[in-house]
């Protein structure tokens, strides 16, 4: 794997026709770097997961995401609604989103307990009527071993 | 069980072009919800659904889907099959309903998890 790589990727609301691309971007990113499958995979479920909360909720966003030896960081910064409350927000099941977003197969409240449940680090800031970052580290596996 | 199997188990239509039906496949999920395929799937599974938007596609890719049953004979428009196309996931889409689809491969020997070729 060479040393590392950064950059980032802008989302727009309601843009459902490439909804999920730039999670698509990074995933191709990550393979070329030859990161481990596994990894890959739990990368893009977050970061998808997050990718689609900011299209479903927010009016734009950004994608950074940055890649060294030791660790992927995703930071989605989004100009929404913002979360009221995170602990609830976190939970199972609970979830905001209208009919049309169920439809489409996403909104059931899974989406944020999922990112945790893949990344090793989620932190998720969040004003009112502002918007809201989420961030999400996951280690590779040489660091994983020696921590 | 092979790509070439599940299609002749389920008699089902390829919607995809080049497609390698040796391709194997080891374990099966089903689900409308693809919030449920992002948090339960495995990796490398067989989707079978009777969703058909593009999103299907996406979240197939990020979760290491190796190919996509439609049931109940819905199917994508042609964009959607062209993305699929694009990220080398193949597309089956069968008559059969989804109770019968999971109820045909698994009586085949296709599982959730851990499963084994039979």
């Amino acid at each position: 794997m060479n040393r590392g790589t950064d950059g980032v990727f802008f989302l727009t609301g309601k843009d459902f026709t490439n909804a999920g691309s730039a999670s698509s971007n990074l995933k191709g990113i990550l393979e070329k770097m030859g990161i481990p499958p596994e990894i890959i995979r739990r990368a893009s479920i977050a970061a998808f997961e997050a990718e689609m909360n900011t299209i479903i909720y927010a009016v734009a966003g950004m994608m950074h995401y940055s890649i060294t030896p030791e660790v992927i960081k995703v930071i989605l910064q989004d100009m929404g609604p913002g979360i009221p409350d995170i602990n609830q927000a976190m939970q199972e099941g609970y979830s905001t989103a209208p009919d049309y977003i169920r439809e489409m197969g996403f909104g059931s409240g899974m989406g944020l307990p999922n990112i945790k449940k893949n990344a090793d680090k989620l932190t998720i800031t969040s004003a009112v009527g502002e918007g809201t970052t989420l961030e999400f580290l996951i280690y590779l596996e040489s660091v994983s071993q020696t921590s | 069980m092979t790509l070439g199997e599940i299609r002749d188990i389920l008699d089902a239509l390829v919607l995809t072009h080049r497609v390698d039906m040796s391709r194997d496949i080891w374990r099966a999920y089903c689900a409308d919800l693809m919030s449920d395929v992002l948090a339960f799937s495995v990796t490398q599974s067989l989707l079978i659904t009777g969703l058909t938007n593009a999103q299907v596609i996406r979240t197939a890719d990020v979760a290491d889907i190796r190919a996509i049953v439609f049931v109940q004979n819905k199917r994508p428009d042609i964009e959607t099959i062209a993305m699929a196309e694009s990220k080398d996931i193949p597309l089956l889409a069968t008559g059969l309903s989804m109770f019968d689809t999971c109820g045909r491969l698994y009586e085949k020997g296709l599982r959730s998890q851990h499963g084994r070729i039979l």
